[in-house]
């Protein structure tokens, strides 16, 4: 299992309703129904996606973030999770607000933009990054709003939501430099959030 | 020939009730009888029955055939069958011709004991509340407490709703396709259009054709014609016959058919005037207006939906205008405002409406993906 999607399990209480969104196959909310006994949800665009997260026994809803989350009432959820589709929206800041406002908590996971290796090979080479994690050239990539671990903490400053919890994702650089420089060692990033009290 | 999948050669029953049933009209019926289909097997348990209702001009034979040389199985063979998405090696499937339709139920065209005259207009008019009462006795006789699954496209969507939301401890899955919570105004509308062309055809005589021995099959086929163009797509109307013509015409005051469309409604509407009944299509097309899942519920469909307790599956298809997606979405958000657990699903197809009873590869493939997914 991806190491984020690791961390997001032991942030789930047990028995608890989550809402996952963008939950590709189910494959994780499945599993989160039998670790942690979850009733969960997922929402989903891909009709392929849909039929296999329901072979999976997952709940799944067939609409678009994009277009607004507002059918989902004010703490409908304990936990809404994005992992790793932040980057996809057109609007990440209004989804984030709907997130703090449909769970008690939130828990948001994206490539992190400031990575040392981004910053380098848009340093040398004066091109958009290109690699195994984000293989996707500038003009063909869903991945239309790239942030770092501080425009997202930036962010959540701006929309009153509270950062419960952080944990950072690194390659093989140590641990001491990923806790000193997050934002340049960090390769993926992991948010607790929730709404402001 | 019987293939892998079909349920193969089928034959109706008839279950005679002999009480009294007192309609939400407060009319009463002293007795009536149903006529029904069965495919599969009941388990031990009676834990796997499944209630398929049948939309408007719909019926008991929803799969199989009565005989090898019928040229068309039941009206849902698609996905009725061994392995289909309603797997008959695991559900009891029990269809039914709902109270007041034509095809051998009690309704407009069977006889009135009391009279014993056809019952034409004067058989009492039904809700969609009463089919499930009718349906409700149905499944006391037939010995099950509580359906693995109902299930229904359009109309028979609204009946499935119906179970979910009045007996909610009867029914563990729920499958509403094509569903509308309530009719537009527009719905209607197009419902009384259908409806005025029986009443002005001369041969309709207020509804006692029958004693007559005439139908008003001008009207009836006119009906048609105005829901089959509503149950199919502006796209796939012009994928399917284009602006294609026939055989040429000369005359301006010609009854033939020029563009294949014009041939293929006409052929539609009088196919289904001669196995239609034109009193229960006024009937029906009333139940339907009539409909409203949450007139007893203070207009609240969240508290509507709110009382259900099964899981529930809602598909849309985004070609359907009659019962458009966002009719089914209102459907799911009130689910949700109750946080009760939905799966919903708007299909890409142009086949409008009708879509339900086809076989859509990303429909069929969830429908079948869900039903998997019922504990029997």
């Amino acid at each position: 299992m991806r190491y984020d999607l690791t961390q997001i399990e032991s942030w789930i209480p047990e028995g608890s309703r989550v809402l996952d969104l963008g939950c590709g196959d189910g494959a994780f909310l499945s599993r989160l129904q039998e670790t942690r006994r979850v009733q969960g949800m997922g929402l989903e665009l891909d009709p392929e996606n849909l039929i296999a997260a329901t072979q999976r026994g997952v709940d799944i809803v067939q609409q678009d973030m994009d277009q607004g989350l507002s059918n989902f009432p004010k703490s409908s959820f304990e936990i809404v999770v994005l992992a790793h589709a932040l980057q996809v929206l057109h609007r990440p800041d209004k989804v984030l607000q709907d997130m703090v406002r449909i769970g008690r908590e939130a828990i948001v996971t994206f490539p992190n933009f400031g990575h040392w290796r981004c910053r380098l090979h848009l340093g040398l080479t004066g091109r958009m990054p290109v690699s195994k994690d984000l293989p996707y050239h500038w003009y063909d990539t869903p991945n239309i709003h790239f942030c770092t671990v501080k425009d997202f903490e930036a962010l959540c400053a701006d929309l009153n939501i509270e950062i419960i919890d952080r944990d950072i994702v690194s390659g093989p650089t140590t641990a001491l430099f990923k806790q000193l420089l997050p934002n340049l060692f960090g390769s993926t990033a992991i948010f607790r959030i929730k709404a402001c009290d | 020939m019987v293939q892998a999948g079909d349920v193969g050669l089928v034959t109706a029953a008839r279950e005679v009730f002999s009480e009294t049933l007192t309609l939400t009209s407060g009319r009463t019926l002293a007795g009536f009888e149903l006529i029904t289909e069965t495919y599969g097997q009941l388990n031990a348990q009676r834990s796997n029955a499944v209630l398929i209702c049948h939309a408007l001009s719909g019926n008991h034979h929803a799969a199989g055939r009565y005989d090898l040389s019928d040229p068309k199985p039941g009206w849902w063979d698609l996905h009725i069958g061994p392995g289909k998405a309603i797997d008959t090696n695991r559900f009891f499937v029990v269809s039914l011709n709902n109270l007041g339709g034509c095809d051998g139920s009690s309704g407009p065209n069977t006889m009135n004991s009391a009279t014993e005259q056809p019952w034409g207009p004067d058989f009492p008019q039904v809700s969609v509340s009463d089919w499930v009462t009718t349906q409700v006795m149905l499944a006391e006789r037939l010995g099950i407490e509580s359906w693995a699954a109902v299930i229904g496209g359009s109309l028979g969507g609204m009946q499935a709703l119906h179970w979910a939301v009045h007996y909610p401890e009867r029914v563990r899955n729920c499958v509403a396709l094509a569903a509308a919570a309530k009719l537009t105004a527009q719905n209607i509308a197009f419902n009384e259009i259908a409806r005025q062309a029986i009443l002005s055809d001369p041969d309709w005589l207020t509804g006692h054709y029958q004693r007559e021995t005439v139908t008003p099959t001008r009207g009836l086929s006119l009906a048609r014609m105005v829901g089959h163009l509503t149950y199919m797509s502006a796209d796939g109307m012009s994928d399917r016959f284009g602006r294609d013509t026939r055989t040429p015409s000369e005359t301006i005051d010609s009854d033939e058919t020029v563009f294949q469309v014009e041939s293929y409604l006409r052929y539609q509407g009088k196919q289904f005037s001669t196995r239609f009944d034109a009193n229960t299509y006024l009937l029906m097309t009333r139940a339907l207006d009539r409909f409203d899942i949450a007139a007893d519920f203070n207009d609240s469909l969240n508290d509507a939906m709110a009382v259900t307790t099964s899981r529930m599956l809602i598909i849309a298809f985004s070609s359907d205008w009659r019962f458009s997606p966002a009719r089914s979405q209102e459907l799911v958000d009130a689910l949700l405002a109750s946080g009760r657990p939905v799966s919903y699903a708007e299909i890409e197809t142009d086949a409008g409406h009708d879509a339900f009873l086809l076989d859509e590869p990303h429909y069929t493939g969830l429908f079948t993906a869900w039903m998997q997914q019922v504990v029997i």
